[in-house]
């Protein structure tokens, strides 16, 4: 049977990730969080939310796993809840930043000239500020809240994405299909629609992944601060602040979500490592 | 004569880019949170009082001429006036700085003391148990929440253990030692006070190794890669064929020739550790100006927040331009 382009590079792809023992452990990682995301609502078992002050700081036990926190609540279905809150903020930054850098890199190297040179200082602008730094200001000026942490993360993302695609659209723009297309009566929207965006597809893909841990790392760090979610929502970094208040005697509270926070990164990053080895056809040997 | 030049060029670059700093920090605490007057006088304030500060700081004034405001008050060193304390920032972060510095310092000599060796150790025994163990502590050190790692450490070493302190930089009831450089290590040795001198880098020890943590996996890898890179060159089969010692052939000829990316690295992540030393500070307690800027964020004292932000980043730049420089010493074929 013939198979679409498409799914027989995936199928290629797959096919070489699943000999990669780091790929399959990074992968199954991923695999796991998403489906404790998903499931959450089915295989929690208790509300994250509800408060039930007679259970106040359990130790880990038979029927809480992770032990409860001040207000009775149950850690491990909030770990759960919090796989949901934490995956969507990393998506929805990779999403808002590398569609945008997407789009700022792809203009500026597909013009090139005076247009490429103010928008890519404007990134080096935004470059010259340690990333963590730059989010907690921006987030600080916008409010706390999970959105303007995802916004303020996002923001201090767009230069990777933008330098990439510039890079590849400076390639792209000199092949001669592009020539043909200018020829032919394209114009430059649809030159950069159709042929300077998919022909970074792949590099965008690997640098997402391997950006996706960042993003959930300065996002739990923002709402650790207090920057972030706020509280009773079930967000890693920001059970951990709360956590933190009983460390010395209730050692569960801030060390579960934790180390959520921490096998979910190693999974994208892992798993985004052997991607690159894999799909970028400069290693790809 | 001209790696004169060339360093000249490289201050040169930097400022348009520092510019561009000032104007990303004046866009954020003037633009984004609305009204900056409010923020002066408090919520509560009566729209007289809002009107007279509008007026005072020159807030009724077109954006263009506001920066140019705000940037004279910069090249006079003037940040702006805390709200929280109604001091200048410029006086409250210098206050800070030496706890900042000694606790970065220290993290980025761990990092290299620690992660160089790593790295080398990893490339000679490529794909060995050494190399497997490196990648596993880099993996997890790229990984970890610092905020996390922090509390952990101190559950086991603190709490547990009872080995070391867990917060600031003294014990309650010490004074610091007296000395010029505010880096309290190195005052307490110059004062040859060894009991202060061991308590102060009991103090520091936990705070910089959570710090340095994450970093040290970034250097190891870089090293590894780039001591790979030069051990596969035919130079060094030369230098083996020619009976020089395992030792000489790693030190002094592959070595030399991987600190460049090496070196890159290390100053980027300098800008980094400033970064992670908000978070660090902030659980152990440690009176730098990471601390300083998140109890900034909690009172929304925006002026010492973006004074924060703009001494943070300038700093990332001109250790940046450090590097390039150094970059041109350890490499003569690079000039621009």
């Amino acid at each position: 049977m013939a198979l679409h382009p498409f799914f027989r590079e995936l199928r290629l792809t797959l096919g070489i990730l699943a000999r990669n023992p780091s790929a399959v452990i990074g992968g199954v990682i991923i695999a796991v969080m998403v489906l404790l995301a998903v499931g959450a609502p089915l295989l929690a078992p208790f509300d994250p939310v509800r408060l039930s002050l007679s259970d106040r700081l359990l130790a880990p036990g038979a029927t809480h796993y992770f032990g409860t926190d001040e207000l009775g609540r149950d850690i491990f279905s909030r770990v759960m809840f919090g796989a949901r809150i934490s995956l969507s903020i990393g998506l929805l930054v990779i999403a808002v930043a590398g569609i945008t850098g997407a789009l700022i890199g792809a203009t500026s190297g597909y013009f090139g000239g005076r247009t490429d040179n103010v928008i890519m200082r404007f990134m080096d602008v935004i470059l010259s500020f340690p990333s963590l730094i730059l989010a907690l200001a921006l987030a600080a000026a916008l409010g706390p809240s999970l959105v303007n942490a995802i916004l303020a993360t996002a923001f201090v993302m767009i230069p990777k994405f933008a330098r990439l695609v510039r890079g590849e659209a400076m390639v792209v723009r000199e092949m001669p299909y592009v020539a043909a297309s200018r020829v032919a009566g394209a114009g430059h929207g649809f030159i950069i629609r159709r042929h300077i965006l998919p022909n970074c597809l792949n590099s965008a893909i690997v640098l997402a992944t391997l950006t996706l841990g960042d993003a959930i790392l300065i996002a739990a760090s923002l709402s650790f601060i207090g920057l972030g979610a706020q509280p009773p929502t079930p967000e890693w970094g920001a059970m951990i602040a709360s956590g933190r208040k009983f460390l010395m005697d209730q050692w569960w509270y801030a060390t579960f979500p934790g180390l959520f926070i921490l096998l979910t990164v190693i999974g994208f990053n892992i798993f985004g490592d052997a991607l690159r080895d894999v799909l970028d056809p400069r290693i790809r040997r | 004569m001209r790696i004169l030049t060339y360093i000249i060029k490289r201050i040169l670059a930097a400022i348009p880019v520092l510019i561009g700093v000032s104007i990303l920090t004046f866009i954020i605490s003037h633009a984004i949170p609305g009204d900056p007057a409010l923020l002066i006088v408090g919520p509560k304030a009566s729209k007289a009082a809002v009107e007279s500060i509008r007026k005072e700081h020159g807030l009724d004034r077109p954006m263009p001429v506001q920066y140019l405001r705000y940037m004279r008050g910069l090249a006079q060193g003037d940040l702006g006036q805390s709200i929280r304390n109604h001091r200048p920032v410029t006086s409250d972060l210098a206050d800070f700085l030496p706890a900042t510095l000694e606790l970065t310092m220290a993290s980025l000599f761990l990092c290299l003391f620690i992660g160089i060796p790593l790295g080398i150790l990893a490339a000679v025994r490529r794909n060995r148990l050494a190399d497997h163990v490196a990648r596993v502590i880099s993996v997890i050190g790229v990984s970890t929440p610092v905020f996390w790692l922090g509390l952990m450490l101190l559950l086991l070493f603190y709490r547990h253990l009872g080995w070391l302190p867990g917060s600031g930089r003294l014990d309650v009831t010490s004074s610091p030692p007296i000395g010029v450089t505010g880096l309290y290590v190195i005052d307490a040795a110059l004062a040859g006070d060894w009991a202060l001198f061991k308590e102060v880098l009991s103090h520091l020890i936990l705070p910089a190794f959570c710090l340095s943590y994450v970093y040290l996996a970034v250097i190891t890898r870089i090293v590894r890669s780039s001591m790979i890179a030069v051990l596969g060159q035919d130079y060094i089969t030369t230098a083996k064929a020619n009976g020089l010692s395992t030792f000489r052939v790693i030190f002094k000829h592959a070595f030399k020739n991987s600190l460049i990316p090496t070196v890159t690295i290390a100053g980027l992540s300098l800008g980094e550790l400033l970064g992670g030393a908000i978070l660090t500070e902030t659980i152990f307690a440690w009176p730098g100006m990471g601390k300083y800027v998140v109890d900034s964020i909690n009172s929304l004292d925006f002026p010492a927040i973006m004074g924060f932000t703009l001494v943070a980043s300038t700093a990332y730049v001109a250790i940046n331009l450090c590097v390039d420089v150094l970059y041109a010493f350890l490499n003569p074929r690079i000039r621009y």
